[in-house]
């Protein structure tokens, strides 16, 4: 059974009179602990296909199976649930909640969830130990680096020990050698065993994908 | 979500806007203040009038001659009679279950000659159970003397102000003392007792009810007064002294007004005046509540971006009106308790500067204000809490 199976996918934008197809009759089979680079230039549809299979958005036709489970018919709470328990988001403009520490911005998942006090505060300090942030853990964004940040929302991604995790340009904000770290730490994950979805419309980040698809005008050109 | 993390993340969102957040729950403080002061004041001016009004004792029932009500006029041109309630009838009362004690009351203005000074004032016959019903206390001598009736001798006992203005400081036991054209003897002197409804209770003269009668040249009482044991329903009372005058009188010639009634009557409106005033305060609460509610839109357009994330790390849009809706709640309850502190403080504050002023604050209007208060931060952030839930999550994390 693959982990991700995209069924004649359709997704259809109206802006003011006029229709955009932002995705076009898709399909994509994605298996467990795959490592793929989703690339193409800025309205390719990249970025809505990512929503999709974050289950930020849906489709307006096409069925979306995620661990064999149809994900689409499920409820809103559901899809929160979901979100919660089996995916974790890497964005470019990291999206850490300004006046949380360190710490409070990882341990946000895990709040939301209802797990107690005791086992968060544990499971925080470790995943600060394993990034290399646990001088950090008090300081709050704007007191960090980028490359800091970044991992910090890194660490917030994998607190709930998700099945995939899905960036989009997550070095898009850094320098060529923070991106260089935080990419290396994202692969790492990714040979730990959890599915690793990247966007990105640099060739050079895409290539270290092992698998790569190529998106146009809502339409999958290529998957190799 | 458990509920303390909500709370906490609540008040970390409160405590980074640190002026923002002051300035609203100051609107809110500032209506509760103003609730708990104005309430405070109608509930004491409430208790004030109250105990003015029973500072004679709550259970007391009166009895006037004649029965209020209007009829068809007799036929015959005879005119309707009303027997006048008489010293007989007050003693048959005071063998009524539960009575305690009965006076016959008349009273008129008169002139008083004493030690070579004249003072016009107002004159009270009644018999020794007054001091009873009416729980006056004697500062000097004695009340009037009991069983004397219709034979009472020609004492009088003086109000204080009345003694002073006749007698000064000197002792006025056994003086000899001119109301009218009858002549008294002083036996006793009452302790002050105060203003009551513009009458001076102090400046009054009390005589045997027989010798006002002769005074006035009447053959009726004006009043009878009752007082029954405490614990006693006042309308059983009245009932039992109705049927032993009616048997008396042979009809219902006589009204019988219960305190208790009046003064339930009278606590009434009291009460809608310190509801009246608290509504007052409670505009300048709702202003407040508009505070919240611009705070919070504000709060929810600032924030589009957390929201989105929020979502995307699995909220569901229930949590994320649970987070809005705590944090108006919260701003809402921290500025009731700073209104409840400072209402309460310059009530107390008022009250130890100018002690005539009748303030009381009682604890139910206390928790009654932070309830309201707490309900008004719900209600004001429903909105902006809705809007955030509702959000779309991709729109929300483009949002710059």
């Amino acid at each position: 059974m693959p982990q991700i199976e995209l069924r004649n996918i359709e997704r259809v934008f109206t802006l003011g009179d006029s229709e955009v197809h932002a995705l076009r009759t898709l399909d994509l089979t994605v298996a467990a602990g795959e490592y793929i680079a989703i690339m193409g230039p800025s309205g390719s549809g990249k970025s809505t296909l990512l929503n999709l299979l974050g289950l930020l958005d849906r489709p307006n036709s096409g069925a979306y199976l995620l661990e064999g489970r149809d994900v689409t018919t499920l409820t809103a709470e559901e899809q929160a649930r979901v979100r919660r328990e089996r995916i974790g988001f890497v964005f470019q403009s990291f999206h850490l909640v300004p006046r949380l520490t360190a710490a409070e911005n990882v341990a946000l998942p895990m709040m939301l969830a209802g797990i107690p006090h005791g086992e968060r505060s544990r499971r925080v300090a470790q995943a600060l130990k394993d990034y290399g942030l646990a001088s950090r853990a008090d300081h709050r964004p704007d007191q960090l680096s980028g490359g800091q940040r970044q991992r910090v929302a890194i660490a917030r991604a994998t607190i709930m020990h998700p099945a995939m995790i899905l960036a989009d340009e997550p070095t898009g904000n850094l320098d060529r050698a923070t991106g260089e770290d935080v990419m290396a730490l994202l692969e790492g994950l990714n040979a730990g065993g959890v599915t690793l979805i990247v966007v990105t419309h640099d060739a050079a980040l895409g290539n270290r994908a092992r698998r790569r698809v190529a998106m146009e005008d809502g339409r999958k050109v290529e998957d190799r | 979500m458990i509920w303390s993390d909500a709370i906490r993340l609540a008040l970390r969102a409160i405590t980074a806007h640190r002026l923002r957040s002051f300035l609203t729950l100051l609107g809110i403080a500032v209506g509760v203040a103003a609730v708990i002061l104005l309430t405070s004041i109608g509930e004491g001016i409430h208790q004030f009038v109250l105990a003015e009004f029973s500072q004679f004792g709550t259970n007391v029932i009166g009895i006037a001659p004649g029965k209020t009500k209007t009829g068809g006029a007799p036929p015959s041109g005879i005119p309707t009679s009303v027997r006048p309630l008489t010293l007989d009838d007050a003693r048959a009362l005071e063998r009524v279950a539960h009575v305690t004690a009965v006076t016959p009351v008349i009273w008129g203005n008169s002139e008083v000659e004493a030690n070579g000074r004249l003072r016009r004032t107002t004159i009270y016959g009644v018999n020794a159970a007054m001091v009873k019903v009416f729980t006056l206390r004697v500062k000097s001598g004695q009340f009037l003397p009991a069983g004397e009736d219709e034979s009472a001798r020609g004492f009088v006992v003086l109000g204080a102000k009345l003694k002073n203005e006749l007698f000064g400081p000197e002792n006025p036991l056994g003086a000899r003392l001119r109301i009218g054209s009858l002549q008294f003897r002083v036996v006793g002197v009452l302790e002050t007792k105060g203003q009551f409804l513009g009458i001076d209770l102090d400046d009054t003269a009390y005589v045997p009810a027989a010798r006002a009668l002769e005074l006035y040249n009447r053959e009726g009482l004006a009043e009878i007064d009752v007082s029954y044991e405490e614990g006693v329903p006042a309308g059983r009372v009245a009932e039992a002294l109705k049927a032993v005058l009616k048997a008396r009188h042979g009809r219902e010639d006589f009204t019988v007004t219960t305190q208790e009634d009046m003064l339930r009557t009278l606590s009434k409106i009291l009460d809608i005046l310190t509801a009246a005033v608290g509504a007052l305060g409670g505009i300048s609460l709702l202003v407040g509540g508009v505070g919240i509610v611009t705070i919070m839109t504000i709060a929810v357009t600032e924030r589009t971006n957390e929201i989105g994330l929020l979502k995307a790390l699995g909220a569901p849009s229930r949590t994320i009106l649970g987070i809005f809706l705590g944090e108006a709640v919260v701003l809402a309850a921290v500025g009731g308790l700073a209104g409840l502190t400072l209402g309460v403080g310059i009530a107390r504050l008022a009250s130890f500067l100018v002690p005539a002023l009748p303030v009381h604050t009682p604890w139910s209007f206390v928790v009654l204000a932070e309830f309201v208060a707490i309900v008004i931060g719900l209600a004001a952030g429903v909105l902006p809490a809705r809007r955030a839930a509702l959000l779309d999550a991709v729109e929300a994390l483009r949002a710059e």
